[in-house]
This record gives C-alpha cells, structure tokens and sequence, in this order.
C-alpha cells in the first residue's frame, strides 16, 4: 500500500477535490483539534525519522522549537541534489497536496508563520503547479488567515534554488533563501534556535518525503504508522534505485524489507542476467559503498540494520553496479561532485576534494603508484570530521570505501606502474 | 528592454518581493527575470536587480556567480544540459554526451558557431531512472538515445528558423 506515492493508487489525486475525497485534510483537521503540544506528541510517538538522510526524530526536531518566541518558520527541504535521488519529485509531481497538508500541521504545531518549500532550481515547473495549490487552498480556507476556522494563520510560498547542491544543507539553505551565498553556517546556533533559523527566528528544516508522512499519522494515528517497519526505523520509505537493474524507479516500500527484495522482486534484478551485480551506494554518493554480497542482500532496509553492515539507508538513493564497474572509475565520479559541489567556504574540504580528483585521475590514466593509492586514502580519512559541514565527510566516503572494499581495482591500474619502478 | 517598469514583469516582481521578510531575499527569483529578459545575467540585469532591492552590484554579481544556472555568459538558443553523474554514466550517458558533442561538433561548455547549441555535463538532474536524458533551455528530456537526439536537434532547428522567418 502507498502512504507517500498515491498518485500511482489514485487517479487525478493531484486536484485538490479528488484529494479531499481521498482523505485529504483530515490529518489537518484533527491536527487542529489538539494542542500544538500534543500534535508534536503523536508524532514522536509514531517513530517519524527525518527522510531528508540524518534520519533524526522528527517530533523530536519540532519539540526543540522554543513555544514562547512570537515569530517561527518552516521551511520544506525540496532541494533534491543527492546523486541518484529522485523521490521528492515524484512526492511533489504526483501528490503535492499531502506535501502542503503536512507542512501546514507541522506549521501549526511549532505555531510558525509561514512555510517556504525550498525547492532545487531545476524543479521549476514543480514549483509552478506548487503555487496553482497553494492558491486553491488559500481559496478554500486551508491557507491563510484563520485556517479551516481555527483562528491560526499561516502562509506557503515557494523558492527556487539555482543549481548548487550544497543548499540541501539546512543552513545553507537558509543562508540562500535569505539571499546570502549558499554557504553552510557555523553552529550552534542551530536552525531551532532564536538566531539560527530563517532569519534569525526558531526554524524546523524538514524533508519533502518527511513531512509527506505527517498527514497519515495524524489522521491514522500514531499507532498505525508505528506498526510499520522495524523497531527503530516506523513507517514506509522510498527507495530510488537506479544503475544496472532491469527496472529502476521509485519504489515505497515498508522500512526493513531486505535489498534483495527490493532490488529482485521489484528494481527486476540485474539489468544484464549474466554480469552480476558487484556493489550497491544505498546512499547515493554520500554514503559508504557495500560489496553486493549474500549477506548485505538479505539486510533489512532500516536505520539500525544498515549500521550493522557498515553503511547507512540515508535518502535511499540506491545505486547498484555490476560487475563491469570499475569502482575507481566509482571513487573517481563521485569525487568529481563533490569536487564541483564544495562550496569553497574550508580549506581541507576546498583543497582536499580538488587533489583527490586529481590524484584518482592520475591512477585511472595508468600513471599511480601504489603509493598514490595509499595517500588518498590518508587524505581522505584526514578530512573526514575537519570541515564546517558534512559535505567533507561525504566526500571522503567514496575513496575510503571503495579502497577498502575493492583494493583489486585500484590496484590493477597501479602494478604496471610499480613493476616498472 | 529593461526590468523595471517593464509591465511583463511587474505583478512578478511585486509577488516575490511580498513573500520574504527582506527584500534582499527576492535576489534570486528576481536574477531569473533578468536571465528572461536578457538571456543572461547581463551587468544591466545585475544593477537593476540591484537597484530594486537596494544592494551592491557586487553582491548581486556574487549570488549570481556561486549558482550554475545564472548563465554569466550569452548561450546559445538551445542550451543543452547533459547529466553524466554516476547513475546516467551506469547507463551511458558519458557516451552519449561525447557523441552529442561530436555530433554538434564543439567542446565542453563551448557553443556551436551558428549559435544554436551550448553543450556542458551537468551534475545529477533527479531522473536517473530515466538516463541518459539532459536538460534543453531548463526542460527535462529523457530517456534518450542517438537516433531521439537527432530527432530533436532537426526540430529544433526547425523552430529556431520559423521564428527567424516569423520575424523577417
Ligand atoms: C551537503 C548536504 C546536502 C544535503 N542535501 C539535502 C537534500 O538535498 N535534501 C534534504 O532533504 N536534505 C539534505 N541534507 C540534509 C539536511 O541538512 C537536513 O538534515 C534535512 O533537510 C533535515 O530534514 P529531515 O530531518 O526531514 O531529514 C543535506 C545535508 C548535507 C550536509
Ligand atoms: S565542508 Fe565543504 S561544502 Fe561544507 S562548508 Fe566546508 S567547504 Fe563548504
Ligand atoms: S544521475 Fe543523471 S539524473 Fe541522476
């Protein structure tokens, strides 16, 4: 059963009266019934995990908002720039009302002012049908003053980014929505604090997907969502695959179905059925690479479960290669972004980024040493844990990991060179 | 023309100037409006843009300079966006955006010499199942392959020259 992606259930789901008849605002409707307090409540209890890739307790996040400040916000995380991440398109195209209903109830529990959907450049178009909503809930008292008559008001708009992926980071973001350069900020204070959000006022950054699961729980009730999934990992997730299988797409599954399933019985297998497959980035570029062994195939997709297997779930940008990959041509893609991506602001990450690029070119050429090698890794593991934002442990994954798991490949491009020294 | 007073752009102007808290926060919708009417981020866009929301040019020209899709440079009419991150390139979207090049025959970045096609590789576009694909003038196209490519490079040619005739 979908909760996220309806619109493959739902013919028409995105017009607002086929929306309503589907049960659209009757999450917004109990919502408004309780205290902020206990809205924040039912969604701590429902296990809700931040599906932006931290996966951090979002009735947790929303409970750091200090009540008493007179002016808060929300803004939706829609910057979608993670390599091979393509589920809150999918979320905004097909069913954007449930994206605005949830934004709206997370809105009423920090009691916020106003809601900006941040969305990446690119989705320019996303943000034009996003605006025809927000317009057609205004008209019908679901936005606005004294929504759905209960004496609290609260505004949406829409923003779009303009092609640079650090801006998915929540202060970055908010730096860019303010008109500042999309660069990281220095914490504390956090985005939930006075002086650390939007404008300096308390802010909850969520994800597109995250808060497209609110209305469920708050109409179906903690409990309902709760029974979904694992202990630690509630609900449904989206699982974008793409790389070497038959089928790749979105597919919504419960959280804790194993790869395996997702990757036979739904992505269709390998795309060729005689190169099997060799390793999967279940986190895009940004989360360390797996071998595709049995063991890893038959890991539940969750939170703690991808822990025990020396990766993360993140954004569940899974990423599968066959055999036929070189995964220093791997190392070397995904250092290229990062590289493109560092937004300039510390220097190991700046520098860092821009040597190993150079370096993996150099071995990919035939012209390392085994020494090379060696040095990226020290690099890379030197960088991890140095940089004002995540980007610089990101971007040392792919080397550290792809070195570890897969020596042989880098190995093969460097003997001919240390044979002839 | 020009952005300000420039009735196309007025009630646009005004609804994002509305949505923020300060007006330096407008600076990014109101860079695409003076991409619109230029084409590019000319320094004529940059100090208009500066001037409505009362800052610098050289503030204006650094939020334009940190964000790919502010073009500091004329294109050519069709500007062609090809993904060759990992997913595409699993798919062969490398490939694809050496041949397209080939084909068109100019470099990296570079822009055919009837001004037609800019070609550059971009970072993941968020359709990866859908590879190789590419972005034409901020329009996604998917799912290509050669013999669609050449399709589409025909008719855009095609329209280019009718809305040459239609003006001549
Ligand atoms: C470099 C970088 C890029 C990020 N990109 C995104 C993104 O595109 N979308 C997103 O939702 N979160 C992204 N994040 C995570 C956000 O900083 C933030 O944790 C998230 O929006 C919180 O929402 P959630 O709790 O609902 O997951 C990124 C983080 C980093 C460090
Ligand atoms: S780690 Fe990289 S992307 Fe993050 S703030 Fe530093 S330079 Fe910018
Ligand atoms: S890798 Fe090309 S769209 Fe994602």
């Amino acid at each position: 059963m979908h909760i996220l992606l309806r619109g493959r259930d739902i013919e028409n789901i995105k017009q607002l009266d086929v929306y309503e008849a589907h049960g659209g605002f009757v999450g917004m409707k109990h919502a408004l019934a309780m205290t902020p307090a206990e809205v924040i409540d039912v969604v701590k209890a429902s296990g809700l995990r931040g599906r932006g890739g931290a996966g951090f307790p979002t009735g947790v996040k929303w409970s750091f908002i200090p009540q008493h400040e007179p002016v808060k916000f929300v803004t939706v995380n829609a910057d979608e720039s993670e390599t091979g991440t393509f589920k809150d398109r999918e979320i905004m195209e097909e069913n954007p009302y449930q994206l605005i209903e949830g934004s709206l109830i997370c809105a009423y529990a920090i009691q916020a002012k106003a809601v900006y959907i941040y969305l990446r450049g690119e989705f320019w178009d996303i943000g034009d049908q996003l605006d025809e909503c927000i317009e057609a809930l205004r008209a019908k008292g679901y936005i606005g003053e004294n929504i759905m008559g209960s004496g609290y008001d609260c505004e949406v708009y829409t923003h779009l980014g303009a092609g640079a992926y650090i801006c998915g980071e929540e202060s970055a973001l908010l730096n860019s929505l303010e008109g500042y350069l999309g660069q990281p900020r220095v914490r504390p204070p956090f985005p939930a604090q006075k002086g650390g959000g939007l404008y300096k006022e308390a802010t909850v950054v969520n994800n597109v997907e995250t808060l497209a699961n609110v209305p469920y729980i708050l109409s179906e009730g903690a409990g309902a969502f709760k029974a979904i999934g694992t202990e630690q990992s509630a609900g449904n997730k989206i699982y974008c695959v793409s790389g070497h299988v038959k089928r790749p797409g979105n597919y919504e599954l419960p959280m804790g179905a194993t790869f395996r399933e997702l990757l036979y019985q739904h992505a269709g297998g390998p795309l060729h059925d005689d190169r099997p497959l060799k390793a999967m980035l279940p986190s895009g570029g940004s989360g360390p690479i797996v071998p595709l062994s049995d063991e890893v195939l038959d890991t539940p997709m969750s939170y703690e479960d991808c822990a025990n297997i020396g990766t993360i779930i993140g954004s569940a940008s899974i990423i599968i290669m066959d055999e036929t990959v070189d995964m220093t041509w791997v190392a070397s893609k995904v250092t290229k972004f990062f590289k493109h991506e560092s937004c300039g602001k510390c220097t190991p990450c700046r520098e860092g980024t821009y040597w190993l690029d150079k370096v993996i070119d150099r071995i990919l050429d035939g012209r390392g040493s085994p020494d090379d090698v060696k040095r990226i890794a020290d690099v890379a593991e030197n960088m991890a844990g140095t940089t004002l934002c995540a980007l610089g442990d990101f971007a040392a994954n792919p080397i550290i990991h792809t070195i570890r798991h897969f020596p042989d490949d880098f190995a093969q491009h460097v003997t001919a060179q240390a044979a002839d020294g | 023309m020009a952005i300000i007073g420039n009735p196309k752009y007025e009630a646009r102007i005004d609804r994002h100037l509305a949505k923020y808290e300060t007006k330096r926060s407008a600076v990014m919708p109101l860079l695409y409006i003076a991409q619109e009417e230029y084409g590019w981020v000319n320094p004529e866009g940059i100090r208009e843009v500066a001037e409505i929301l009362n800052l610098d040019p050289t503030q204006v020209k650094s939020i334009a300079g940190f964000y790919t899709m502010y073009s500091e440079k004329p294109k050519g009419k069709y500007w062609l966006q090809v993904c060759t991150d990992l997913p595409c390139a699993l798919q062969g979207a490398d490939e694809f955006h050496a041949w397209l090049k080939d084909e068109l025959d100019v470099e990296e970045g570079g822009t055919t010499t009837d001004d037609m096609f800019t070609v550059e590789h971009v970072m993941c576009l968020a359709a990866c199942d859908k590879a190789p694909m590419l972005q034409c003038n901020f329009h996604y196209v998917e799912n290509l392959d050669q013999d669609k490519m050449r399709g589409l490079l025909a008719k855009w040619r095609q329209e280019a020259a009718q809305a040459a005739n239609g003006r001549g």
